[in-house]
């Protein structure tokens, strides 16, 4: 951890989130903030409603109760345009990679937010529209050499192994140079050098570009080391948040994780 | 066809993101280009034009519309007639009620009008998908050959439903021969797949490919759903109608609605699948492939000496097993295997 990164304001922040799906609840009450630059865990076990989280903070879901802050103003729900419009970007849990394309052409779909120019220009790839193609194109590269992927540029996501389209997926959500990266377990089913590699990925993205990072992952190891505040959900609610050590010995954590003794 | 691109090396994005990269691909695109707009026309006789070169062009270029929707974006269509049908009837009518309409135009306002109905009939992919879509799409072929048929105003009241397509005049040259009309045809098709090319290429492209792939992830980067698919919608329609109006004004000549019926639209929908989904030069092969297939099984029919009913029987055998075979053994089509053969020619002799 570098001490030069320095952390800020409170950029995000939700109260009393609810959410329920019929008769199931998936969080209940769930009330967090984040602050600039810092990378943020949600931790718990199966079900634990880490990724509904995520999905309310860039609005693939509405909450039925609670607010959301981000950069000060406030909403009941987030729609998923004006997030991405805000500077949130994400990753999935299942690699929600576009299959059909290149890694270059995945990436560029992360650029996508920055390019104004309309179908018919594009067409006719003429003035603004090849101006922005190049354009777009310079900074997927500087992506591309971040994340080393120079290698696969031009091979059909398809094609790519596990741990490679994981790296494409964090390139993809890089592209929009977002304020805050929301990942979804970034590192579930990697060997430990990927795992490695995958750190130090976060953890450069957090130094060089200075985003806010929420994490989701199981690998109690890797959350301890790389984050700086942990939530720890358990059956949608909210059950322990501080720093690593905080949470570590958190009695309802450890109840959590080993079951009752 | 042996090469390598070996030292051909991009020193710029725009270099690098050219449509084709490899200098040999370049001049084999040109030859392609000068053989078919000076060879063929100085060879070729007028059966080769109207029976076999026109209809190859225009439903390639509905192929093309197909495929824009169906391959790239994702959503199946089976209403490919009626945007054509659109297409020819609205050129048609500009023709007749504006006086002194330029020819080229009037293809174009019927493409207009063909994008206007595409987007009307996709509003329904924005709820539906997969085979109810199709069903919706259905729907839109009924619709639309119906309408023509019973609304006299669409076909100038005439009596039999069927019209006469104007005269086709550019700048006072008139193009009657189907050697003239070929050479139409051919630079509509050639400027109209350059710029699909370059759609498909630049964002809008990759937010169709996006919306078919993975619509939550598109939707999460900042694409919207809606927006993308009502333009494939209309951009498919758009080179549907063009196509539509070509094939009245350029290849049929008189025309009554049926003329664009289901089943035009399920051998549009066919050229899509055995040419190569999602891909333009899929949509020339595809096309290619079934024009040429009928002439060519009743050429064999009449070499073995079989009576002529049988080739349009047997042409519908070979259709179906062809059909099933691509969907099993290559998805991608023809396309996919142009590209395979190109894959291994590069190494070959070599193993890998």
């Amino acid at each position: 951890m570098t001490d030069a990164r320095k952390i800020g304001d409170v950029i995000l922040k939700v109260d009393n989130i609810s959410l329920r799906f019929g008769g199931v609840k998936a969080l209940t009450d769930i009330s967090f903030d984040v602050r600039e630059h810092e990378i943020r865990a949600i931790i718990g076990p199966n079900g634990a409603g880490k990724s509904s989280m995520l999905n309310v903070i860039n609005g693939v879901y509405t909450p039925q109760e609670g607010t959301i802050t981000f950069h000060g103003e406030v909403r009941q729900d987030m729609d998923t345009h004006q997030a991405a419009e805000n500077g949130i970007a994400r990753t999935f849990q299942n690699i929600a990679l576009f299959t059909g394309m290149t890694v270059l052409d995945n990436i560029m779909t992360g650029r996508n937010l920055k390019i104004k120019s309309t179908f018919i220009e594009q067409a006719f790839w003429f003035g603004r529209a090849r101006r922005e193609e190049i354009e777009n194109r310079k900074k997927v590269e500087e992506i591309i050499d971040f994340l080393q992927l120079q290698s696969v540029r031009k091979t059909p996501v398809a094609r790519l192994p596990y741990g490679i389209k994981k790296r494409v997926e964090l390139a993809r959500a890089l592209a929009a140079e977002p304020t805050m990266l929301l990942l979804d377990e970034p590192m579930a089913g990697m060997n430990v050098e990927e795992k490695q590699d995958m750190c130090r990925f976060v953890l450069d993205t957090n130094d060089q570009f200075g985003t806010t990072i929420v994490l989701i992952e199981h690998d109690m190891g890797v959350v301890m080391d790389i984050s700086d505040r942990v939530v720890v959900l358990d059956y949608g609610k909210k059950i322990g948040d501080g720093t690593p050590n905080e949470v570590r010995n958190n009695p309802d954590v450890i109840k959590a994780y080993l079951g009752a003794h | 066809m042996i090469y390598r691109e070996a030292g051909q090396y991009k020193t710029t994005y725009l270099n690098d993101s050219q449509i084709f990269p490899i200098a040999q691909d370049r001049v084999a695109v040109a030859l392609l280009l000068v053989v078919a707009f000076v060879a063929i026309p100085l060879f070729a006789t007028p059966y080769i034009f109207s029976g076999i070169l026109i209809p190859f062009l225009i439903l390639a270029l509905a192929t093309l519309g197909l495929n824009i929707l169906t391959g790239y974006a994702g959503q199946i269509s089976l209403g490919t007639a009626a945007f054509m049908a659109v297409g020819a009837f609205a050129s048609y009518n500009f023709m007749l009620r504006v006086p002194g309409m330029p020819v080229l135009l009037a293809f174009v306002l019927g493409g207009i009008c063909a994008a206007l109905v595409g987007i009307l009939f996709g509003l329904p992919s924005l709820r539906i998908r997969g085979f109810y879509l199709a069903a919706s799409t259905l729907a839109t072929q009924f619709f639309v050959v119906w309408c023509l048929t019973k609304v006299p105003w669409f076909t100038n009241n005439s009596s039999s439903g069927v019209i006469t397509a104007q005269q086709v005049e550019i700048l006072g040259f008139k193009f009657e021969t189907p050697q003239q009309k070929y050479l139409l045809v051919l630079a509509v098709v050639a400027v109209m797949a350059l710029l699909a090319k370059n759609m498909v290429r630049s964002t809008v492209g990759r937010s169709w490919m996006a919306v078919r792939d993975m619509d939550v992830a598109a939707e999460v980067i900042g694409f919207r759903i809606m927006k993308s698919k009502l333009t494939a919608f209309a951009v498919s329609s758009f080179y549907c109608g063009v196509a539509g109006a070509l094939y009245a004004f350029c290849y049929l000549g008189t025309v009554e609605p049926e003329a664009y019926n289901l089943d035009l639209s399920f051998r549009i929908l066919f050229m899509v699948i055995i040419g190569g989904l999602g891909s333009i030069l899929g949509s020339f092969l595809g096309a290619g492939f079934i024009v040429l297939l009928p002439i060519f099984l009743s050429v064999v029919v009449h070499y073995t000496g079989l009576p002529n009913s049988v080739t349009s029987n047997l042409e519908l055998m070979v259709f179906g097993a062809l059909i099933i075979f691509f969907l099993i053994v290559e998805p991608h089509g023809l396309a996919r295997l142009w590209q395979i053969g190109k894959e291994k020619l590069r190494l070959w002799p070599f193993p890998h």
